[in-house]
């Protein structure tokens, strides 16, 4: 057993890319993310890494793009708006397949909106908000001990498929404090970086790192590359936690903060003799189209919860393909769904199939 | 089975974060499941302040709370907020020095402590929501109080250690109160 500490999750963040051998932090304050900013100013002095609050968000990812080129293990951080303002970065980092973790935690939008938890940023994490075909891997931690284990894995994940992997949390879990268990020490993989531009000494052939490719069948052969790469990730890393499934009437899909209340929705459930289940995404892109595969012979119907209007529903439709009908409740705007609104959809449901 | 789900609530400056804080710490400390949630939104622009203290047996479901067994309030806007949030049998504590509308509940417990004024007589202002949290530990059993004093020497830094034996006193002043 390692250290246990009781900590916010925006700090948990910060802690564990130091510990996963992150030593380039760039970033822009926003609330509800800003203690990981706090974090990294107080800490990446003391273990000689660079700390450096950019003059803007977009300064920001293009320092990440800097950073990331040598091979160093880089992260920065944001809410909503400056999420956006990272786009174009993130869609250049992407085309030059630079492995770097980003982490919105996520508040009501759309535009300056407000400062509340929100989920309404799935569409722009999971189907690219930049330009171009790409994809970056996605986790959506439920707890503050898996912001932990997730973003030591994201910088595993980013490195080995020279990849950016997005954590995406919202405003609940960057706020929230609960216990930590740190490990006593954290295994650290190494991956190949020869493709890195960190100085050739005259010994090997320069690389370059690049996003342009002017010869349209050059840039097609490029692409088909990266389409490789993403279908080889979304064969192996679905990643899904499947919560009293069995003989479940209904089954909810929430991730992450909302996943909590749904099994608050569950426990509730049970007390009034109604089976429900849940299957909480891991991995937002790739969606684990395995594990709705594994219980769509399960309930009569699913009904997705989340913090936005509805934006995995889409997802869950694709995977569930017309087999079972799949269902929607959510708040907006900042707003928390709470036990109350998920039972009374259920209730509907039910009635509806009875 | 134990679940506590507790309201603290107030003005900025009266120690409602760090006092919440230290409960879901004393939980932490006997091996409960603890989860804690600060109020960071508009409300905290105005100057009020509140935070969602968790401390159970099993997992816990939202930190987000909706309803609670137990709420500490320390300003008229919070009880006029929070205490139709109370479950029929959970715990109201007041600083009465602070809140002067009576609540209308009938179906609940209520305790009343003149705080501020008690902390503002040994001269101490801060130790205010501390006579509550003795309370609150008192008539909840969230936490003990040898688990809250082993939370202030790992919260607090060093250089206020030597305020915690006084502390604790207040903590006991609260319980008995």
């Amino acid at each position: 057993m390692g250290e246990k500490l009781l900590m916010k999750g925006n700090e948990v963040i910060a802690e564990a890319a130091i510990r996963a051998g992150c030593r380039h932090y760039f970033g822009y304050p926003i609330t509800p993310q800003t203690e990981l900013m706090h974090y990294m100013a107080k800490k990446m002095p003391k273990v000689g890494g660079v700390f450096l609050q950019a003059e803007s968000e977009v300064s920001a990812i293009n320092m990440v793009y800097g950073a990331a080129s040598t091979g160093k293990r880089v992260l920065t951080s944001s809410s909503s708006p400056g999420i956006s303002l990272k786009q174009e970065g993130i869609s250049y980092a992407s085309g030059a397949q630079l492995p770097a973790v980003i982490v919105n935690i996520m508040r009501g939008g759309p535009g300056l909106g407000g400062i509340q938890p929100s989920q309404s940023d799935y569409f722009q994490a999971t189907k690219g908000g930049g330009h171009g075909d790409y994809h970056m891997i996605v986790l959506a931690p439920s707890s503050v001990q898996e912001l932990y284990e997730l973003t030591v894995d994201a910088f595993n994940l980013a490195d080995k498929y020279r990849i950016l992997t997005m954590i995406l949390g919202d405003g609940i879990l960057g706020q929230m404090m609960e216990v930590v268990n740190f490990r006593d020490e954290e295994k650290i993989e190494t991956y190949d970086k020869s493709w890195a531009a960190n100085g050739h000494k005259n010994e090997r052939e320069h690389n370059t790192i690049t996003s342009i490719h002017i010869d349209p069948a050059v840039l097609e052969q490029w692409n088909i590359g990266y389409q490789k790469k993403y279908q080889l990730i979304t064969e192996s890393e679905q990643r899904y936690e499947l919560y009293n499934c069995d003989d479940a009437e209904i089954i909810l899909v929430a991730y992450g903060s909302v996943a909590r209340i749904c099994k608050g929705a569950i426990k509730e459930a049970a007390a009034q003799g109604i089976k429900l289940g849940l299957i909480r995404p891991i991995t937002l892109w790739p969606f684990p189209v395995k594990g709705i595969e594994k219980i769509i012979d399960i309930p009569k119907a699913f009904l997705t919860v989340e913090m936005s209007s509805g934006q995995m529903l889409e997802d869950v439709r694709l995977a569930v393909d017309g087999r079972k009908p799949v269902y929607f409740t959510g708040r907006m705007g900042g707003m928390i769904p709470t036990v109350k609104n998920i039972m009374d959809k259920v209730m509907e449901i039910k009635e509806r199939h009875s | 089975m134990s679940l506590h789900e507790i309201i603290i609530a107030g003005f900025g400056g009266q120690g409602i974060l760090s006092g919440g804080r230290l409960i879901a710490y004393a939980g932490m400390l006997e091996d409960k499941n603890v989860s804690f949630f600060p109020s960071y939104g508009p409300e905290m622009r105005g100057g009020t302040a509140n935070c969602m203290v968790v401390v159970s047996d099993s997992d816990i479901a939202s930190p987000v709370l909706n309803s609670c067994s137990a709420l500490i309030v320390m300003n008229n806007p919070s009880i006029e907020k929070f205490e139709s949030w109370l479950k029929p049998g959970g715990i109201l504590i007041t600083d009465s020095s602070m809140v002067t509308k009576k609540t209308s509940r009938t179906d609940i417990k209520v305790f009343e402590i003149p705080a501020t004024q008690l902390a503002s007589e040994i001269g101490n202002k801060t130790y205010s929501i501390v006579y509550l949290l003795g309370k609150l530990i008192k008539e909840t059993g969230c936490a003990k109080a040898e688990s809250f004093e082993k939370a202030l020497y790992s919260v607090l830094s060093q250089k206020k250690h030597y305020m915690i034996p006084e502390e604790m006193e207040v903590l006991r002043v609260g319980m008995d109160y």
